[in-house]
């Protein structure tokens, strides 16, 4: 990597030495003092976090190898990906304390992590590949961390879909690689518009289904749903979380460098994914009763809002600043609700959110700050978002899709108010001895701090959006 | 930080005191609000008295703050107040501090209780004062967020179901809206959400077809939370399940949200498009007018009444700014006078059907239902509700001397001109109204006493009678004594029809 100067991969390098460091130390360290690799993943993290904002001042460049970018996307993604890292080792610190595979845990997150900030910056089809497998891998295993009956089906079911997409992945370089002769984005940027379109076309599917599986929208998102309620609460916010980071800036980067001049239609693909997406995900979510699940389908409908900036991403400029901005918004808002569901382990189903108000005002409106900020509610930044999204696509001439959003938008606010409103209720009389159900039973230390700090940020990035939106403005993709 | 900042978000602050404070009693946190709103009421005097009649929507704008706020989408803080947005300004803190101290009887969850309505009254301020579309989206949305949970956490009946239908209802609105503003933000040149600067370049004249579909969603925004006929069916649940002073604020501030939205944004913004569609809003106005009078006349539920009620007078506020913009070319006089009217309307309503909400709020605690037919005779054990009920039921159906007679009597005058026909079936709406009232007020307060035992039928509390008085006093001195505020509106007004004016 001459020319690139070592310092400018300092997040990656500080993710990669926390998951070897972890790993070691977790080896060689008795179970009670397994904390010490929580502490070496949260150091890593902010480490990477401050790397990564640091690095944002630079000028944009490519690895001379021309396989990696450093770019805005990259800066973003790795800035974003690192602080939810960071967030769910500390939401996690309630739940695998004193685990017997406490270290495995966190080594596992790191290298999840690093592998999906290697796909976000990726301009190479073969590094694209090293990162996926990178941010998968890890992740099954983690899905079944808690090896209980639940887990494992989740984590088996999500390891068969990841396979087989992976597979597909592979398939798609290949054919890419035949109809374009390259694998670096900026070469196939070149060949890809003589090569013939139906060999580009069924590349370009094979390719984007695994990606599209990393990010969980139609028609990749069966495994979901499953994975999200079977694996443990805090993997659970990460993989709805973290890894759609790394997959989306990745689609984005794909469809806008290599297929730039391709006869494939590629925003009319990408639209109709995001309407896809957004409307499966509402519908299924509707009548959900189990938080978890619920935030499942929430966040495959969350996909449909952020592809629509991918579908924009040729005609208008603004769609890139509001992709980044969204993915950012989003990640906090969803950390926060899941952060919300960690700090009351007990607490599963709707029903027992009953009354909440009154025993956890700081919970409630957590959750309700989150929940209304992933509706899209002004002033959370989910909001900013959104208006920024739907700008970008009305301005590329996709005001069909804008239409189905806002659709989509009312209807999703109709299985979120199902969740907010027996938090507002008044709880009825206590039901006997079924303390079961009792939300307040005991609250979860770290998630319940995270979960009141990811609400505050959520209105704070909403408020204070400016100077996110100015920064994220200036820059654009690298090859 | 001009005082209009300070007017807009002292309730947000204290709001958040209150929320920082757990262990204060229940009586504090209402005093404070009472406190907080007679400060904030008195800071709006204090404005209105400074005020220098501005020439409306292009300048003359007092108290203005422009600051940056997301430039990267051309939005900024941008709040100001002009002879439009006054007078709504004054009647929604007016409103906040009477449903202020009607809460001192408030006994559930009132520190809650309390911090919604703070949270409210910014919003709602905010709005009246917001000159760029994504702060006036801002405080939209977030009015609907508020009174959601008012409804839901105070309200009767089957209130969680209708404040869920209040919430979706209005939400599809905002989002049309939403899409109506990013349609306007698009067209703009430089690209910018701020009010004024869209005013002076009114972006879409010209582009007939761009600048319809832009005023129809903008329109069914504002249509669904003013409420016309057909986006009205969410108010009469909302209304009858929500508490009294939910129902007041609903109905006196919230409902205006959608009108002084078609007089502040899309008539200066789309001038060309509103004058070509003008007609459109004449029949929807009309219509409501006569649908909203009839569908009263048939209610036995003395709050479902009031709530179609506040129907048909929004249909005369849309039949006022169609027929301005259908007579701007020809007569600005007769514009101005529809536009005056339907800003008076505003206000108007504002105070009375606020009071009668109110008033319906001590029939429900005194007999604990709003059937008519339960009750009788109450003028003979309370005096003083019957006074102020009359008196505000005169109002609502245009007797002169009161302010609603004020502002039908220009919206008639100044439509009668360019919109004969819906002007004259505009006037069954009265005859309509004015029955519906009579027979209402003999129900409830005439003939012999009916239902549940009269010993708990006590006349006005201190609460009561200080938080509904003042909004039926200021109703009447409107009424006799108009013209301190036909003289901030008028300004504006004319300002509004020239620009509409081709």
């Amino acid at each position: 990597m001459s020319g690139v100067e070592p310092g400018a991969l300092l997040p990656e390098i500080a993710l990669a030495v926390g998951a070897v460091a972890a790993l070691l130390t977790g080896s060689w360290t008795p179970r009670r003092r397994q904390w010490v690799t929580r502490w070496i993943a949260v150091a890593a993290t902010a480490a990477a976090v401050a790397a990564a904002a640091a690095a944002m001042a630079r000028p944009a460049e490519v690895t001379a190898t021309g396989g990696y970018a450093l770019d805005l996307g990259t800066h973003l993604a790795r800035l974003v990906v690192a602080a939810g890292t960071l967030v769910t080792a500390l939401i996690a610190a309630d739940h695998v304390a004193g685990h017997r595979r406490e270290s495995e845990f966190h080594v596992l997150l790191l290298l999840g992590a690093l592998g999906t900030v290697v796909m976000a910056g990726a301009s190479d089809l073969l590094v694209l590949t090293a990162g996926y497998l990178l941010a998968s891998i890890p992740i099954y295993a983690l899905v079944g961390f808690g090896k209980d009956a639940r887990g494992t089906e989740a984590a088996l079911k999500y390891y068969l879909m990841g396979a087989l997409s992976g597979v597909l992945l592979l398939s798609g370089v290949t054919v890419v690689f035949g109809a374009g002769g390259a694998t670096d984005y900026a070469t196939l940027a070149e060949t890809l518009p003589a090569a013939p379109s139906s060999a580009v076309a069924v590349g370009t599917v094979a390719l984007l289904a695994g990606l599209l599986f990393k990010s969980g929208a139609v028609p990749a998102h069966f495994w979901i749903p499953d994975a999200t309620q079977g694996a443990p609460s805090p993997v659970a916010a990460f993989i709805t979380t973290v890894p759609k980071i790394g997959a989306l800036v990745a689609v984005y980067r794909f469809g806008g460098q290599a297929l730039a001049g391709a006869a494939v239609d590629w925003p009319l693909f990408a639209a109709v994914l995001a309407a896809a997406s957004m409307t499966l995900g509402n519908l299924a979510a509707f009548f959900q009763d189990d938080v978890r699940r619920l935030l499942a389908y929430s966040t495959i409908s969350q996909i449909g809002y952020l592809l629509m900036a991918v579908a924009a991403a040729r005609a208008a400029e603004s769609a890139l600043p509001s992709l980044l901005f969204y993915l950012a918004a989003y990640t906090v808002t969803n950390l926060g609700a899941f952060a919300v569901v960690c700090a009351l382990p007990r607490a599963r189903a709707i029903a027992d959110y009953i009354g909440l108000l009154r025993r956890r005002p700081r919970m409630a409106l957590s959750l309700i700050v989150c929940l209304l900020g992933l509706v899209g509610t002004p002033p959370t930044a989910v909001f900013i978002g959104k208006l920024t999204v739907f700008t970008a696509a009305l301005d590329a001439g996709l005001g069909w899709l804008v239409v189905v959003a806002a659709v989509n938008t009312v209807a999703s606010l109709f299985y979120y108010l199902r969740w907010i409103l027996p938090v507002f209720r008044a709880a009825p009389a206590r039901e006997g001895a079924d303390g079961a159900a009792e939300p307040s039973g005991d609250v979860a230390r770290w998630s319940a701090g995270i979960a009141v700090t990811a609400a505050a940020a959520s209105l704070g990035l909403g408020v204070a959006s400016s100077p996110v939106l100015g920064l994220l403005q200036s820059g654009a993709l690298l090859p | 930080m001009t005082v209009l900042s300070v007017v807009v978000f002292l309730p947000l602050a204290a709001a958040a005191l209150l929320l920082a404070l757990p262990r204060l009693p229940d009586r504090a946190a209402a005093w404070t609000w009472v406190a907080v709103a007679a400060v904030d009421f008195a800071l709006v005097v204090a404005m209105w008295i400074g005020y220098e009649n501005g020439t409306g929507v292009t300048g003359g704008i007092a108290y203005e703050t422009h600051l940056r706020w997301i430039p990267s989408v051309g939005s900024g803080y941008h709040v100001g107040v002009d002879g439009l947005s006054l007078p709504l300004v004054a009647m929604t803190a007016l409103l906040f501090l009477a449903g202020a101290i009607h809460s001192l009887r408030e006994r559930r969850r009132v520190r809650a209780y309390v911090v919604l309505f703070l949270f409210l009254q910014t919003v709602s301020l905010g709005l009246f004062t917001a000159l760029d579309l994504i702060l006036f989206f801002v405080f939209f949305d977030l009015s609907i967020v508020g009174m959601y949970f008012v409804i839901a956490g105070w309200g009767h009946g089957d209130a969680v179901r209708s404040a869920l239908q209040f919430f979706l209802y209005t939400f599809v609105g905002s989002l049309a809206l939403l899409l109506g503003f990013i349609g306007l933000y698009l067209a703009a040149d430089p690209r910018t959400f701020d009010m004024v600067e869209l005013a002076r370049q009114t972006p879409l004249d010209g582009r007939a077809l761009a600048g319809a579909l832009v005023l129809l969603a903008i329109s069914v925004g504002l249509a669904v939370k003013t409420p016309t006929v057909p986006f009205h069916t969410w108010l009469p649940p909302a209304h009858t399940d929500a508490p009294a002073v939910g129902s007041a604020i609903l109905a006196g501030v919230l409902l205006k949200m959608g009108t002084y939205g078609f007089v502040r944004i899309a008539m200066p913004i789309l001038p060309e498009a509103w004058r070509s569609h003008a007609m459109v809003f004449v029949v929807v106005g009309v219509v409501s007018v006569l649908y909203g009078a009839l569908v009263a006349l048939a209610q036995t539920d003395f709050k479902r009444m009031v709530a179609y009620t506040s129907v048909n007078h929004m249909g005369y506020i849309i039949l006022g700014l169609g027929a301005a913009g259908m007579a701007a070319g020809a007569d600005v006089q007769a514009g101005t006078l529809a536009v005056t009217g339907a800003v008076t309307q505003m206000v108007a309503h504002g105070l009375l059907t606020g009071s009668l909400f109110l008033i319906a709020g001590v029939l429900y605690a005194r007999g604990g239902t709003y059937d008519m037919a339960s009750y009788g005779g109450l003028a003979g054990t309370m005096p003083k509700f019957a006074l102020l009920t009359a008196t505000a039921a005169f109002g609502s159906l245009g007797l002169p001397g009161l302010a609603g007679f004020i502002a039908e009597f220009q919206i008639f005058t100044g439509s009668l001109a360019s919109a004969p026909v819906p002007t004259a079936l505009a006037f069954l709406g009265i005859l309509i109204t004015a029955a519906l009232y009579l027979r209402a007020l003999q129900r409830v307060l005439l003939g012999r006493r009916t239902g549940p035992a009269s010993d708990r039928f006590a006349d006005l509390s201190a609460p009561e009678a200080f938080s509904i008085a003042p909004l039926v006093v200021l109703a009447v001195v409107i009424g006799v004594l108009p013209r301190f505020l036909l003289d901030v509106i008028e300004p504006a007004a004319r300002t509004v029809v020239t620009l509409v004016a081709p």
